[in-house]
Order: C-alpha cells, then structure tokens, then sequence
C-alpha cells in the first residue's frame, strides 16, 4: 500500500497527537492541524478549525482526514461549543468535499446519542442534539450529524468513531483531573461506585481510528462506539489510576442524590459566576455526577467486526504504562 | 327505532397490521343484514384455518399474535362478534345460540365452510368465546383438525357459587352502571394482569367501547350467561356440553392462566372432565387475558398444530406381562414379621404393613377413590406415609408428593396445579391445604379429634379407610402404564414443575438404583432425605426414617438412634442432612454408625471436603453420590474415592453413567442456547441429555415445556449443562438458564465459581452475566469471611478472585448470603443474582443481598 497523505484536526491533544504518531509510524504522509504548535515532528499547519479558508487549504491535496479537533470541557457558552465543534466539522466536510477527498473520520462521542439513563452494553444509537445533555454532547451531536449528512455521497466516505473516556500517560484531561483532586484531597466516589464504566487507552483508540481510516468506504456512514471493552466499577477505575499515579486513592463517598444537587447548584453557580469559571473547574457538575453514578458501558461485537479491530492493550497493561510514564516524569 | 353503529374498520392499533381488517356482509338467520369486521390474514390455506373467537369484553385484537406469527399456508380468521368490537351493533340481544348460528354464517361467507370449504380448521376460543367456539366446532366436525381454548368454561361448576363479579354484574341495575354506562367492565378485563399491560395494548383492547352506546352488548353478553335453570340459553348451553364427548377425536390445547379470578382452575378441572385427552400448558404468572399475558401462546399453538400433522404417539400399551409391580418386594414378605418401618415412636413389621396396604386399598376403592385419580399425600415420612402410598398405588391412583422443601408458594402452585381428587393429610397438612386453596375431598391421616377432623373439612380418617376395607379383595391392579404418581422439581431454577411417572419408570428407577448402589435383600436402610423414604418396601428391605422435619435438622444422635433401630447398612441423606451429621458428630463413632456400609447423597452436587469430614462419623460407609434430576434419577454415580481420582476440572464431577442410562451433549451455541446434535466427543460443553428407562413420562399440564425437553425424541433434555470427559466422565457446570453469554462465547458457572471459591476468606460464590444477550460481561457475587461494608470487594480480594478465576471478571460484589433453594439449601439461585448484580453494576439502588 503506498503512503496515504493524512490531515489529523486537533493533534495537540493526547489521542490526536497518538493518531498523527501512529499514523507515522506506518508510513503514512502525515500532517497536523491545530492552533498552537505541537512539537511532535509533524508537518504542521496551524489553524482555527472554524476558519473555513485556512482548513480548506490544509485539506487540499489530501487523501484522508481524521477530524479530532474539538472544545472538550465541562463549563463554557455554548457559542463556543457551537463554534468549535459544528462550525468546524463543517468546514472540514466542507473542504473534503470540494478537494475531493476520500475518506473521512469524525471523532464524536458516545455521549451524543443518551439521554442520561444507564446504558448496560448499548449499541451506537443515531446521534441527537434533543437528547443529549449539555454543551459538549449536544454540539458534538450536531457535530456527527454534519459529518454523517455527507455520507453516501462516495467523497469523501465518512465514518464517525466515538470512544469512550480516552486515557492514558501525559492525558490531561480524564487521568490529569482525577490525579489532582485526589492529590488535593477532593476526590469523592458517588453512590456506591459500583456502575460499570467502560474505558478506553489511548492507544487503542488511535488504532481503531487507524482501522477506521482503513474501511472508510465498506463502513460509509456507520457510527461506532469505541471502548476496550472492559468495563470495570468506577470506583475501582478511579482507585487504579489513582494507584498508578501514586496517589491515594478516595476513600469517602457521597450519596447520589447529594451529589446531583451539589452539581446542579454548582452548574448555577459557575454560569452565573466569571470569577468561579477563571479559578477552575466545578467541583462537580449535574452532568458528571449523572456519568458517576450510572452504567456506561458499550456491546463492543459490532465495532470489532466492522473495524475488523481489536484492542492490544488491557486495562492492567493501561495502567502499568501509566504507573511507568509516571515514575519516569518524576525522575525527570 | 333507534339507529344503531355499523361495522367500521379500527383506527392504527399496537400489533394490529391495518392490511387484516375487513368488513363481511351476510344475512343471519333471522333474515337480517349484518357485516361484521373481522381480522384476516387472507392467505390460501394450503395447510389449513385457524378460526378464532374473543369473549366478553374483548375483541379480534386478542388473536393478532396468531395472525402474526402464521406458518406458511395457514389462514387466519379472527371474527368480532355482533355487537362487540368493529362489528355491526344489534337492535336486540344476542343469545348464544345466535351467537354459534352467527359464526356459522361468517365461516360460509368467508369460504372456510359450506360450499366453498376450503379444509380443514381449528378452532380458538377465549372467555364466553370458548362455548360459542364449540358450538361451532360442533356444527362443523368433519372439517375439525383441533381445537385450542384460553381460560373459557362451559358449565358452573356445582361445587362452587358462581364467579363474584359475574353474579354482582348480572344484577340488572349494576350490569347497566358497570358494562354499559361506564367502561369498568371493559377497563377491569386488562386490569388484571400481572405485571400491568403495556398501556397502548390496554387503550387498544378498549378501544372499539368508547361510548354507552357502542357498549350495550357488553352488558347483554353478561345477561346471556346462563346461571339459573330457566334461563334462554341454558338449552343451547346444556347440548353445548352433552355434545363435547363427540370431540373424543379431535386433538384439543387448552392453554391456561391460573391467575384468573373469574375462569378460575376448577373450570379447568371441570373440561379435562369433558375433554380428559386435552393437552395443558399452565402459564404460571398468567390472569384471564392468557395471550396477552403470556404472548408464547400464539408460539406454542402454532407448535403445536405443526405437530397434528405428524402421527401421534398412540395409547401407550396396556400389557407389560414383565413388569414387576413396585409393591412385589413388599408382598413377598407378607408373613414376615420382621420390622419393615421404624418411624421413632413406631415399629411396623412387613406382615403388617402389608395388610395394611391391602386394607386401605380396598377401603380408597370402597370410598370412591377410582384409577387414575389423583391424591395429594400430606403426611410426614414415616409407617402412615408408606402405607399411604403403596395403598393408592394398589388402588390404581396417582400420589401427588409436594414436600416442604418447596416453601409455601411454591407447595400451593404446585398443589393447585396437580388438582388432586383426594387430599390425604395430618391436621397440619390438610389445614395447610385448606390455606393454600388446594382442592380435593379430605381424608385425615393419624390420631385427630372429630371435631378438628370436621373442622378440616375431612369426613373420613385413614384408619375408618382400613376397617372398611377389611377382609374385602384389594382392587385390580393398574398395569405398568398406568400413571403412578406427580412430583416435583425444586423451583431451585423456576416455579416448581409437576413430573408424572408410571408403574414401570419407578420399576425402571428402582431397578436402576439397585444396580447402581449394589443393594441387597439383606440391606437395612436409614431414609434421611423424604424420597428415599418410600423405597425401603419397594426394595422388600427394612427402613427407619429418623426426625427430618428440616433440612439440617438431622443430628448425629437421631440418625444413630435410627440406625440402630433396624441395624442399618445403608443411609441415604440430603447434603443438608451430612452437614448436620457432621457437625454433630461424636469424637468416637458408635458402633450401629461403624455398621454402616454406604452412604447416598442425592439432589445437589456434594463437595468432596464434606464427604472426607463424613469419614469421621461413619467410618466404614463408602460414600456415593448418584447425580440425577426431579424428571430421571439417577443418571451417573461417582464415590469419594472417584472423585479425588477425577481432581478439580472445569465443574463438578459426577462419575460414568449408569449401566441403564445413556448421556450425550448438545453443544451451546454462542447465544447459551443448546442446538447442537448431540454428541459422545470429550471436551465439548452443552446441555446434558439423558435416556434411560426410568425418564418421566411427561411434565404435568406444561405442554410447551415437555415439548422443549423432549423435543430430541428418545432423550430428556435435563436443562443442566456439563461435558463428558476422554474417559466417559459426566462433568456437570451448571443450568442452562445460568450459563453466560459473551462476546468471546458462552460460559458455564460452576467450574469458576470452584476456583473462586478456594480464593482464601470466600465462603461462596456466583458466577453471573450481565448485560445484552451475546454481549455479557461477568460479574462474581461472593459471601466473605470477614464482613466488608458496601458491595464492591476490596481491592485485594477482587484481584485474588479475578486471578483465581481466569476469565475477565468487570466486577467482584460482596454479599452478606447468596439466595439459596429451600428443598436442597445449597443450589444458588443465579437467576436472582443475576437480577441484583444488573442493579447494582447500573448504578441503581439495590440493597446488599440478591
């Protein structure tokens, strides 16, 4: 297979810089796209994804997109979600569409196509901006709906991969926040800890991306959830990071009522508040406490067949690497 | 005259394809135009017609499942009656002989019958639907292929007063408030389901009786029942019922929901009266609404017609002149005065129990007691049990044993269920069946005042039995086909199923077992577990039956006391009963316990640790264990000593099959279900299937589960799962229903739960799945040592039990006690488990125990 010419949106973050690497090491002709410049020896354009003439020069030319760049937070104005995740998705189908560019892979996620409920082995429903809650799952439903609309059409084939709570060493995201407040003493489980969460590492979200990119064309259209497909207590998940990472992990628990209240008035709070939003995140939000105390986990049958993936690291090979990455950090 | 609503076709409905609808117009019999609407799948019956009718007050809507789920070539006609459904109102009320007349017209209209006939049919009919679906199928017999009825009726039956409802609805005034001025009638009929109907199936079933006026003939309906002698329809009725012994020929499925307060299960009884060749299936959770309660039905009677086409399996032979009855033993020894029974307080010889026997027979035949009728026995094991049993067996009747291990739900489903004819009971027990609405006439069996005999409703003691019978010639006897007796399965996995056997499958089961165990004329036996009470006789050998009024309750001392009483040889006993044994078991063994040669542990799996520990108590006894089933015991049988040889292996090992019985296995499949042919080759998992001689002959009015445990022909499909090993080694891993199905395949629980059990401070452990079918995670719920506080397992023991389990194992909960059987105490309810472990792993709030 010769070398495809790839433009990974969005490579400054952990799986996207893991895509654009993953991507090079097996040859392909790599380039990133993002605002701020990332270091990784890439060929890099740098770039507002809302910015429909810059992303439309980064795609010409190019053989396949994997659109990664995205507002992924818990507070903020829907503006900027919109503008972001909508708006820029649709300048890169756009531009994929006029460059006449194969394939397409939209990185969404599962949280665009749930309400809130317990999901206990759920499929990939169609996404829906009407259920999904809050900014991000919201403007990310719009987001695969944009993308999705310009499947069938044969360029460029588009296929939208949700994975699920990606993690890993240097994540500063999912990993980063737990190990801080549990380091400051404010991490609390919620309810029993008991709902099963499933999971994903890093690098097993950057190849099924990569398998993804592969069967554009056989899977246009389709949206699949991407996990490793070891869904684990969340309680347990948190102690393990915790564990690697060094820290202790939390041994208090709040009710689940308790914290959906705490969370609500803190969504309040934090709307109303500029000076809240510039000191930090809320300490919990209505939305997280819901994902804490409710099953997420995914059937993972129909993904492994289409992408013809499996994931290659377990969760204890996850944590493992994470426990190393983190004791080489620290001699550093 | 008032204008009265015409046919019209229903609005978009839950279930109902808009395609079936249709109006038929045709002139009755008094000359009159009516178009009725009707469902109809308008299919050429190159196979055949199914023809249905609702009651009151329903409509077509009921049967939509039958249409749906319609093999090729069969048409499917579901017709609203006059008055009801979409179907044209009437000026006057319908009487039932209008109603069949109707019938008769709308099957010629439509080319069913008449001229046009286009083959054969079957009828189906529900409620009030079920008497005018006879009439019709007694007008058109030469074109009947079966018939099916829901909870229907066709006579009050005497011994009760008529339904409540039915007698306050029929009351002029309140018939007119309740059936036609409001919708209570018609919005009770979908009250009664448990769990409630999906509300879409409710509004749909109301929905052609929105107004008093498209109500009317609900009321008329009711006011057509005939209660009362002089009624207008009792005639029509009353030829209805003399007419039905002409439907000897005709294959009949009645499929019923106990639950229904109005066509309660005495109606039952009172069809299998008049119909006695019917086949039942009891839908255990299912009210009046029985195919909207229980939506297998429309499945099962498609089975079950697709089977009418292939021959029967005739009237099983009435001549078996090598069948040794199961009392031969115990006659032989009629003037043997040696002890036969020792019950504790009791010593009866064989000389006299035989009379005994004798005398009762003659005295239940003398009382009325007729072949084939059932009596429930609710007596305590012992001198009064046997005589019992062996007596009705005499008498040609059939014993219903339902023991307390089946707790007290389950007794009364599964009392009620069997109907017994005659309850023979102890204060205790016939004020048990009393409770639990268990019918039958009364007998009272030991000492019992006149009073509290009244008082139980008995007019007759066992022992006025035996006078009467005195001196009188015992009946004939029944022959090896005769049914013999009805018991249980544990409800460990379910509601407790009814099992029938006859003479020769006991004949069968006795002569295996001796093969088995090696018994002797000489054995003497301990009965610590309630079945193997009533071999002692049939074996023509003494037995003691010490106190086992409860699982565990049996003391080292009792069984000594017991042992010692007939010099015993042999002890057969429950797991539960070794425990007790065990733990209660004197430093030095007594010498009646030395004397001790073997003992029997049946009924649930037996731990290898707990048959070393027994040493200490009879030192000389080998121990076995036969494994086997409520439905075919036993089927394979290991010894201690064989199962250390075996060592641990994936399940629990229960030994090379009897030399009478074969085992295959029919593979799983990757949804956990067995369809796999069945096959000899080691190593390969599915369900266990068994054939031998002493298989039941059937399981009691469950018609479609017979069929799925038969449906091999030859073989019973035990619902276990297990592998045979390269030796021929039955290894057994679990139920079927508890096996869990994954992404990676199907997995058996009791070969992890072995390992995770020997995980230090786990005391128990289950094995369960959670999530979709074919996309299951596992879940192991343990009992701890050492108490823990929440549901998740700390740290360290969730690593020990996923390392010792060897599979992906998403989570490891705690318990304070897994949910155990009551006939056995030791087989896990995985099911209940399972339903716990889903609401905690979602996050729900589910409490600590399953």
């Amino acid at each position: 297979m010769s070398a495809l010419k790839v433009l990974v949106t969005g490579s400054s973050g952990m799986l996207g810089g893991a895509v654009a690497d993953a991507l090079a090491a097996r040859g392909d002709d790599v380039t990133v796209l993002q605002r701020r410049p990332s270091a990784r020896g890439h060929r890099e354009v740098l770039a507002d994804i809302a910015d429909r003439l810059a992303v439309a020069a980064a795609v010409a030319g190019q053989d396949a997109v994997i659109h990664l760049a995205a507002k992924v937070d818990v507070t903020g104005r829907w503006a900027d979600f919109a503008r972001t995740n909508i708006d820029g998705t649709a300048a890169v189908v756009a531009a994929c569409h006029t460059a006449g560019v194969g394939r397409l892979v939209h990185v969404s996620s599962p949280s665009v196509a749930h309400a809130g409920a317990s999901l206990v082995g759920a499929g990939a429903d169609p996404a829906d901006p009407a259920r999904a809650r809050g900014h991000y799952a919201r403007s990310k439903a719009a987001a695969e709906l944009v993308a999705l609309g310009a499947a069938g059409r044969g360029q460029p084939a588009v296929v939208a991969i949700r994975p699920h709570l990606v993690w890993g060493p240097g994540d500063t995201q999912l990993v980063g926040r737990i190990v801080a407040r549990a380091r400051a003493g404010r991490l609390m489980g919620v309810g029993s800890g008991a709902a099963l969460m499933d999971t994903t590492y890093v690098t097993n979200a950057a190849d099924a991306l990569l398998a993804a990119l592969d069967r554009c064309e056989p899977l246009d259209g389709r949206a699949l959830v991407v996990s490793n497909g070891e869904p684990r207590p969340i309680s347990e998940l948190l102690a393990s990071m915790c564990v690697a990472a060094g820290v202790t992990p939390p041994r208090r628990s709040i009710p689940v009522g308790m914290a959906a209240a705490v969370g609500t008035v803190a969504d309040l709070a934090w709307a109303a508040v500029p000076a809240l939003r510039r000191a930090g995140d809320p300490p919990i939000t209505r939305f997280l406490a819901g994902q804490l105390s409710t099953a997420h986990w995914f059937d993972q049958r129909a993904t492994r067949l289409a992408l013809q993936w499996v994931p290659c690291m377990s969760l204890d090979d996850g944590f493992a690497a994470l426990a190393a990455n983190v004791a080489t950090t620290a001699l550093r | 005259m008032v204008s009265t609503p015409t046919a019209t076709l229903p609005p978009t409905l839950p279930g109902l394809d808009p395609s079936w609808s249709r109006l038929v117009t045709a002139v009755d019999a008094d000359g009159v135009s009516r178009t009725w609407h009707l469902l109809d799948n308008g299919v050429e019956p190159t196979a055949g017609t199914m023809f249905c009718v609702h009651g009151n007050p329903t409509w077509s809507y009921l049967w939509r499942r039958f249409i749906a789920e319609a093999p090729v070539g069969w048409r499917v006609v579901a017709v609203d009656q006059l008055g009801m459904g979409y179907s044209d109102r009437t000026a006057q009320a319908r009487t039932l002989a209008q109603r069949v007349d109707d019938l008769g017209i709308v099957s010629d209209a439509l080319g069913v019958t008449g001229p046009g006939a286009t083959g054969a049919v079957v009828s189906v009919g529900h409620d009030w639907g079920g008497p005018i679906s006879l009439g019709w199928a007694l007008a058109h017999h030469d074109q009947l292929r079966g018939v099916v009825l829901g909870n229907t009726g066709v006579h009050q039956p005497e011994d009760s007063a008529a339904p409540t409802l039915i007698r306050l609805a029929r009351t002029p005034a309140l018939r007119t408030t309740v059936c036609e001025a409001t919708p209570i009638f018609v919005r009770a009929t979908s009250a009664l389901s448990r769990p409630a109907l999906d509300v879409g199936v409710r509004d749909a079933l109301a929905a052609p009786y929105r107004t008093a006026r498209r109500r009317r003939a609900i009321g008329e309906f009711v006011a057509d029942i005939p209660l009362e002698p002089g009624h207008r329809s009792a005639v029509t009725l009353d030829g209805l019922k003399a007419g039905l012994n002409q439907l000897a020929d005709v294959p009949v499925l009645a499929l019923w929901g106990p639950r229904d307060p109005v066509f309660s299960d005495r109606y039952l009884r009172d069809l299998l009266t008049r119909v006695p060749h019917a086949q039942v299936h009891r839908y255990e959770t299912a009210s009046h609404l029985v195919t909207e309660d229980a939506p297998q039905t429309a499945r099962h009677t498609w089975t079950w017609i697709g089977q009418l086409r292939s021959p029967g399996r005739g009237d099983p032979p009435t001549v078996d002149s090598a069948h040794r009855p199961v009392w031969a033993a115990l006659e032989a020894r009629s003037d043997d005065p040696a002890p036969a029974i020792v019950d504790g307080h009791r010593t009866v010889s064989f000389a006299l129990l035989v009379r005994r026997v004798r005398d009762l027979a003659a005295g239940l035949a003398a009382h009325g007691v007729r072949p084939g009728d059932r009596v429930a026995l609710l007596v305590p094991p012992g001198a009064d049990l046997t005589a019992a049993v062996y007596a009705c067996w005499r008498a040609g009747a059939v014993i219903v044993v339902a023991d307390a291990g089946l707790g007290p739900s389950g007794m009364a489903r599964a009392l009620r269920g069997a109907a017994p004819a005659y309850v023979i009971g102890v204060p205790r027990g016939l004020a048990m069946a009393r409770a639990l609405g268990v019918p039958g006439q009364r007998i009272s069996a030991g000492p019992v005042s006149a009073l509290t005999r009244r008082l139980l409703g008995a007019r007759i003691g066992l022992a006025d039995l035996a006078r009467l019978g005195r001196g009188v010639p015992t009946p004939g006897h029944p022959h090896a086909y005769s049914e013999c007796a009805v018991v249980f399965t544990s409800g460990a996995t379910g509601p407790p199923k009814g099992v029938v056997y006859r003479h020769r499958q006991v004949r069968a089961q006795l002569d295996a077992l001796t093969d088995a165990l090696g018994l002797m004329a000489d054995d003497r036996l301990v009965a610590a577990f309630p079945p193997f009470a009533l071999y002692g006789p049939a074996l023509g050998i003494a037995s003691a039956v010490p106190d086992i009024s409860g699982p565990g309750r049996l003391t080292a001392a009792a069984l000594e006391q017991a042992a010692a009483a007939v010099d015993a040889t042999v002890v057969f006993a429950s797991v539960a009963a070794l425990r007790g044994i065990i733990a209660t078991a004197p430093v030095t063994p007594s010498p009646a316990l030395g004397r001790i040669r073997l003992v029997v542990s049946a009924g649930a799996p037996v731990p290898a640790d707990l048959l070393h520990s027994l040493r200490k108590a009879l030192p000389n006894a080998e121990a076995h264990t036969p494994y086997g089933m409520t439905e075919v015991l036993p089927v394979t049988d290991i010894t201690l000593a064989g199962i250390d040889d075996a060592g641990p292996g994936n399940g629990v090992c229960v030994g090379h099959p009897l030399a009478a019985v074969r085992v295959r296995i029919s593979p799983l499949s990757h949804d956990g279900a067995a369809h796999g042919p069945l096959t000899e080759a080691a190593g390969v998992t599915g369900e266990v299937c068994v054939r031998a001689a002493h298989v039941k002959d059937r399981y009691d009015q469950l018609w479609a589960t017979e069929q799925a445990s038969a449906r091999t022909p030859g073989w019973h499909r035990s619902g276990d799962v297990g592998h045979l090993d390269g030796s021929g080694r039955l290894w057994v891993e679990g139920r079927l229903s508890h096996v869990v199905t994954t992404a990676s395949g199907p997995v058996t629980p009791v070969g992890i739960e072995q390992r995770v059990q020997a995980v230090d401070g786990v005391v128990a452990a289950a094995l369960v799945g959670v999530g979709p079918v074919g996309g299951q995670v596992l879940a192991v719920v343990v009992e701890l040592a050492e108490p823990v506080t929440g549901v998740l397992a700390p740290p360290a023991v969730a690593a020990a039990v996923r390392a010792a389990a060897g599979v992906d194992v998403a989570a490891v909960l705690v318990t304070p006690a897994l949910p155990v059987d009551i006939r056995h105490a030791s087989k896990v309810d995985r099911t209940r488990v399972a339903r716990w472990a889903e609401r905690v792993l979602a996050g729900q709030r589910a409490g600590r125990r399953p």
